[in-house]
C-alpha cells in the first residue's frame, strides 16, 4: 500500500523534471502545423455543403457557363471504395450520393479543387446543388430514431424510493459545447507514386484515418500513409472528424493529380464539425432523513445529431458513470441517444461524462441543501471506500484516491470557514459571493471491454547505430506524450531523457497503438512503453552482462514490440454491463468560488481549486497543465459557452459569437495533484486529460447557489438563466 | 505592386497587392509560418505580431499600411538560436502546451514587458486578454510572463 503523495516540483526522489520536448520549437516558430507546411504545387480543396437540415439530393455539378477547365469537382460518384467514414457504423457517407438524403446542414455534398486560393472560390460559387426538402427533427425527445439504448439496475429502486424521506426529482439540461482547437482542422494530401495518398494533418487518431482511407479509396495497408504534423490541440475534436476531411483531400488529390491543401477556417470548423453531445436528464434520488443515499433512478435522453459517429460509445460513459463516486445499493439507469438533423456530435474532453457530473453533483448539492447538511459532511458519508462495488459490480480496491482529494480541495480552499462565512453575512447588495464544492470521477482507458479488443502495441527501439527510439501512434496535441513517454522509457531504462527519441507519428514508421482518447496515453501506452523497455534492458544486460546504460550503443538492432494484456481482475461483459466499467479511475475535487450581480445576472468565477488522483504524476508541470485547462474548460461550460440553433444550424458559428474564457474571465486556478497508483499498471499512472473538465462546473452552480440562492438546471448559467431562475425565487421577486 | 518591409530587422521586398494581408505576406511571402491564423477576424490573437513596438491582429492589417513600420514576429524574439527571457520563461514553467497560440502570446507578452508597467496578476491579464488559449486555463502563461518580468528586474 503507498501512501498517498501530494506532489511538489520536482518531485522529490525524482529526476529533475525535463522541458516539454517540443517546447522549444513552439516557442520559436519553428515548429510545422499543417498549414505550415510548403507543399510545391499544391491545390486548394474546399467543400460544398448543405445549406437545409435534411433533403434529397437531386443533382449537383457545375452551372453549364461555368468554364471548368483547370478545375476538378468530385462527388460521391468518383469513390472508388465504399462511400463510408469508417467508425463505429458504416451511416455517414463521405459524400452524400444523388439520390441520397442530407441529414444536417453543412453536410458535405462534393468537393472542388483549384490551382489558388481565389480560383477554388470562385469554382465554389458555380456549383449548384439541386434537393428536394425533407421535414427535418430538432427534438431529441420527439425523435423516432434511436442510435443506441443502455439500460442499468441493481438493487431495488422502486421498494427503496418508496421508503425514502425526501425524493429529489429534477430536470438538467446541457448544450452544445464546441472543443475550439486553437487551430483550425488541416489536411494535405499527396498523391503517391503507388497509386495511394499520403495525408498530412492535425489529428489525434492516424490509424482511425488509415482504416477509414483503406475502405473509401479502396487502399491496402502500404498505400494509405497517415502523417501528424504538429496539432494545436484537439480535445476530442480531433478524433473522428479528420477522416472525413482526410478523405475529401485524398479524393481531390486523387482526381486533379496533385497535392491538395484542405484548411479550414473558423466558420467552417464551427459550423460543420462534431460538438459535445446535448442531453436531458432525469434524475431522482431517494434519501432518508439522516442523509442516507438510498437510490437513484436516473435517465439520460442525448442527442447524437446526424449520424452516430461516436454517440453509443458517449453515451455508455454517461450511463456508466451516473451516480457520481457515490456508493448506491439501488440505482437504475436508462439511458438513450436520438439521432436529430443536427451535425453529428462526437468527442470532446470528458465524452459524456461532464453532462451526467453536472447532474449528479447538484442533486448531492441539492439533498444537502434541502436537509441543511453541509455539502462536504454529505460527501464524505456517501463517497465510495475500498471494496464498495459500482453500479455495474465492479470492485473499488485499487488506486481509490477520492477521500483524498475531497479532503485536500475543501481543506486547502477552508471550505467549511468560508461557507460558513458567507452565510452569516447574508446575501446583502447586488453582488454576493458564494462557494461551491463537487466531487467527479473518470474512468481511465477505453471502457468496458474497449481496450482488450483494441489490442494497442507500443515499441522501444535500438537502432543499429545505438540510438533508442520510442514508436508509437499515440500523438502529441499539447497534453506531453513527446515528454512523458521518453521520460518513462529514459527512468526504466537507466538513460538521460534526452538519450530517448520518439518517432514520428507516421502509420508507415509507428505501431497502431489505439487512439489518443479517453485519457488513455499515459497509463495504457506508457505501460505498455514501460514494459517494452524492461524487456530491452533484460535482453541487452543478459547479452552483454553489463548494465544497459554502459552496453546499449553496440547492442543494437533490437525491437521490442509490447501488446496490451488486459489488467489484472479485471473484466466486463458488454452486452449485461457488469463488471468493471473501467480498467481505473482518476478522481477529482473542484472548489469553486463566485461572485453573482443579481441586477445583470451575471457570474464571474473568482477562484477555482482542483484536486486530482492520477495515479502516479509523470510530470507535474504537463499534468497541472491538464488540469488547469480542463478546469477553464469546464467553467467555459458553465458560464458561457453555448451553441444557439436555428433551423438546425448554429447561430453563433463565429469566434466573435462563440466565446470562451479570456484570461480576464479565467478564475485563479490551483491545481493539487494526488498520487495513488494504479497497481495494474507497472507504472502507476492513471491518466488525466479528462478528469478534471468533470468537476467544475457542478462546483460553479453549488457556488452561484451559495451566492444567490437559486438552482440553475441549465447549462450555460448565462445573466438570462440567472435572472430567471431569481425571478422565481419569492424571496427576490420585487 | 513592390513593397519593402521591415521584419525581425530585415528588409525584405515583395510584389503583392496593398490589400494583402500581413498575416499572408509573413506567411507566404516571406515564409514566416510561425504566426499563426485561428479565426481570421481578430478575435484570437494567434496572428498577433509587433507593429512599431504595438500588439496588432496581423490578419486584419492590410499589408499597404505597415510598409514603413518595424515589425516583430515570433522568429524575431530568439537570437542565434538561445530562447529570450520570455522564451525560457515559458519553456520553464509549462507556458505552451499545443503551442499554437504561443507566438501570439509571446508577442503579447513581449509588448508587456517592453510596457514596463508592474507585472502583476491583474496587467498581465489585461495584456493578453486578447490572445485566446484553450489548453493551459492561462495560468502558466501568467506564471511564464511574471517570471520572466522577476528575471529581467
Amino acid at each position: 500500500m503507498v501512501d498517498t503523495i501530494v506532489a511538489r516540483r520536482p518531485v522529490p526522489g525524482r529526476a529533475q523534471l525535463p522541458p516539454r520536448r517540443e517546447g522549444p520549437a513552439k516557442l520559436t516558430g519553428a515548429a510545422t502545423f499543417t498549414d505550415d507546411l510548403v507543399v510545391p504545387g499544391a491545390w486548394y480543396g474546399l467543400t460544398i455543403r448543405s445549406t437545409e437540415p435534411r433533403a434529397r439530393l437531386v443533382s449537383v455539378g457545375f452551372d453549364h457557363q461555368f468554364d471548368a477547365h483547370d478545375v476538378v469537382l468530385v462527388t460521391a460518384d468518383d469513390i472508388p471504395g465504399e462511400n463510408v467514414v469508417s467508425l463505429i457504423s458504416d451511416d455517414q457517407p463521405v459524400l452524400v450520393p444523388i439520390g441520397g438524403e442530407i441529414r444536417h446542414f453543412a453536410e458535405p455534398l462534393a468537393l472542388v479543387a483549384a490551382p489558388d486560393r481565389s480560383a477554388v472560390r470562385a469554382a465554389r460559387a458555380h456549383v449548384i446543388v439541386a434537393t428536394e426538402p425533407l421535414d427535418p427533427v430538432f427534438d431529441p425527445l420527439e425523435s423516432r430514431e434511436e442510435f443506441s439504448r443502455y439500460e442499468l439496475e441493481r438493487g431495488d429502486v422502486d421498494e427503496a424510493m418508496a421508503a425514502a424521506d425526501l425524493i429529489v426529482d429534477e430536470i438538467y439540461r446541457v448544450g452544445h459545447q464546441e472543443q475550439l482547437y486553437i487551430e483550425n482542422q488541416a489536411m494535405i494530401a499527396i498523391p503517391r507514386e503507388d497509386g495511394g495518398v499520403t495525408v498530412h494533418g492535425s489529428l489525434q487518431c492516424p490509424y482511425y484515418i488509415h482504416r477509414a482511407m483503406k475502405r473509401a479509396l479502396r487502399l491496402d495497408d502500404d498505400q494509405a500513409v497517415v502523417i501528424q504534423e504538429e496539432t494545436g490541440g484537439g480535445f476530442g475534436g480531433k478524433e473522428e472528424y479528420p477522416s472525413m476531411i482526410a478523405l475529401h483531400a485524398a479524393l481531390l488529390a486523387r482526381k486533379c493529380g496533385k497535392p491538395v491543401r484542405m484548411i479550414y477556417g473558423r466558420n467552417e470548423d464551427i459550423s460543420a464539425t462534431t460538438k459535445r453531445h446535448p442531453a436531458i436528464i432525469h434524475y431522482r434520488t431517494g434519501v432518508a432523513g439522516d442523509g442516507r443515499l438510498l437510490a437513484h433512478d436516473i435517465e439520460i435522453v442525448v442527442d447524437g445529431g446526424a449520424y452516430r459517429t461516436l454517440t453509443p460509445v458517449v453515451l455508455s460513459r454517461a450511463v456508466l458513470q451516473a451516480g457520481g463516486p457515490y456508493h448506491c445499493r439501488n440505482i437504475r439507469v436508462r439511458g438513450r441517444a436520438m439521432a436529430t438533423n443536427t451535425p453529428p456530435n462526437g468527442a470532446f474532453r470528458g465524452f459524456g461524462a461532464p453532462q451526467i457530473g453536472f447532474a449528479d453533483e447538484t442533486q448531492v448539492n441539492r439533498v444537502a441543501a434541502t436537509l441543511d447538511i453541509s455539502p462536504l459532511v454529505l460527501r464524505r458519508q456517501w463517497i465510495y471506500r475500498q471494496g464498495d462495488t459500482t453500479p455495474t459490480g465492479g470492485r473499488l480496491d485499487d488506486s481509490l484516491g477520492l477521500s483524498d482529494v475531497l479532503e485536500a480541495a475543501t481543506g486547502t480552499t477552508q471550505f467549511e470557514a468560508n461557507r460558513a462565512r458567507a452565510a452569516s453575512q447574508g446575501r446583502v447588495g447586488p453582488v454576493t459571493s458564494g462557494i461551491g464544492l463537487a466531487l467527479g470521477w473518470h474512468g481511465a482507458g477505453l471502457g468496458g471491454s474497449g481496450e482488450v479488443r483494441t489490442a494497442a502495441v507500443a515499441s522501444v527501439e535500438l537502432t543499429a547505430d545505438g540510438r533508442i527510439r520510442i514508436l508509437t501512434g499515440s500523438t502529441e496535441m499539447g497534453q506531453g506524450t513527446k515528454t512523458i513517454l521518453p521520460q518513462l522509457v529514459a527512468e526504466e531504462l537507466g538513460v538521460p531523457y534526452t538519450d530517448v527519441e520518439i518517432a514520428p507519428q507516421d502509420t508507415s514508421v509507428v505501431p497502431d497503438s489505439g487512439p489518443t482518447v479517453s485519457s488513455r496515453t499515459a497509463m495504457v501506452v506508457g505501460g505498455l512503453l514501460v514494459g517494452a523497455a524492461r524487456h530491452l534492458r533484460r535482453e541487452v544486460e543478459e547479452r552483454t552482462g553489463a548494465p544497459f546504460a554502459e552496453a546499449y550503443k553496440k547492442a543494437g538492432p533490437l525491437r521490442i514490440d509490447e501488446r496490451f494484456r488486459p489488467y489484472p481482475n479485471v473484466t466486463f461483459d458488454d452486452e449485461q454491463l457488469r463488471g468493471d466499467a473501467y480498467p481505473a479511475y482518476g478522481w477529482g475535487a473542484a472548489v469553486a468560488r463566485v461572485e453573482v450581480d443579481r441586477d445583470t445576472g451575471e457570474v464571474h468565477v473568482i477562484e477555482c481549486t482542483a484536486a486530482d488522483d492520477l495515479g502516479r504524476v509523470i510530470h507535474p508541470v504537463l499534468a497541472e497543465g491538464q488540469v488547469e485547462g480542463g478546469t477553464l474548460q469546464a467553467i467555459g461550460y458553465a458560464t458561457i459557452e453555448e451553441i444557439k440553433l436555428q433551423g438546425g444550424r448554429y447561430l453563433n458559428d463565429r469566434l466573435a459569437t462563440y466565446l470562451i474564457p479570456t484570461s480576464l474571465d479565467a478564475p485563479k486556478i490551483t491545481s493539487i495533484l494526488v498520487e495513488k497508483p494504479f497497481t495494474g499498471a507497472p507504472h502507476g499512472a492513471k491518466g488525466v486529460g479528462e478528469l478534471p473538465i468533470n468537476v467544475a462546473a457542478p462546483a460553479v452552480v453549488a457556488a452561484i447557489h451559495d451566492a444567490i440562492g437559486v438552482w440553475i438546471n441549465e447549462l450555460p448559467a448565462t445573466p438570462e438563466r440567472v435572472l430567471q431562475a431569481l425571478g422565481s425565487f419569492p424571496e427576490h421577486a420585487s | 505592386m513592390k513593397m519593402a518591409l521591415q521584419v525581425n530587422g530585415e528588409r525584405h521586398v515583395v510584389g503583392v497587392s496593398g490589400a494583402r494581408r500581413l498575416l499572408d505576406v509573413l506567411r507566404e511571402d516571406l515564409g514566416l509560418t510561425g504566426t499563426k491564423e485561428g479565426c481570421g477576424e481578430g478575435e484570437c490573437g494567434a496572428c498577433s505580431v509587433l507593429v512599431d513596438g504595438a500588439v496588432v491582429d496581423s490578419c486584419l492589417v492590410p499589408v499597404g499600411q505597415v510598409t514603413d513600420a518595424s515589425i516583430v514576429t515570433v522568429e524575431g524574439l530568439a537570437a542565434d538560436g538561445v530562447l529570450n527571457p520570455l522564451q525560457q520563461a515559458f519553456l520553464d514553467t509549462g507556458g505552451a502546451q499545443c503551442g499554437m497560440c504561443t507566438p501570439g502570446m509571446l508577442i503579447a507578452g513581449q509588448a508587456f514587458l517592453a510596457s514596463g508597467e508592474e507585472a502583476t496578476d491583474d496587467h498581465i491579464r489585461e495584456a493578453i486578454a486578447g490572445n485566446l488559449c484553450r489548453c493551459t486555463g492561462y495560468t502558466k502563461i501568467i506564471e511564464a510572463i511574471a517570471l520572466a518580468a522577476e528575471r529581467s528586474a
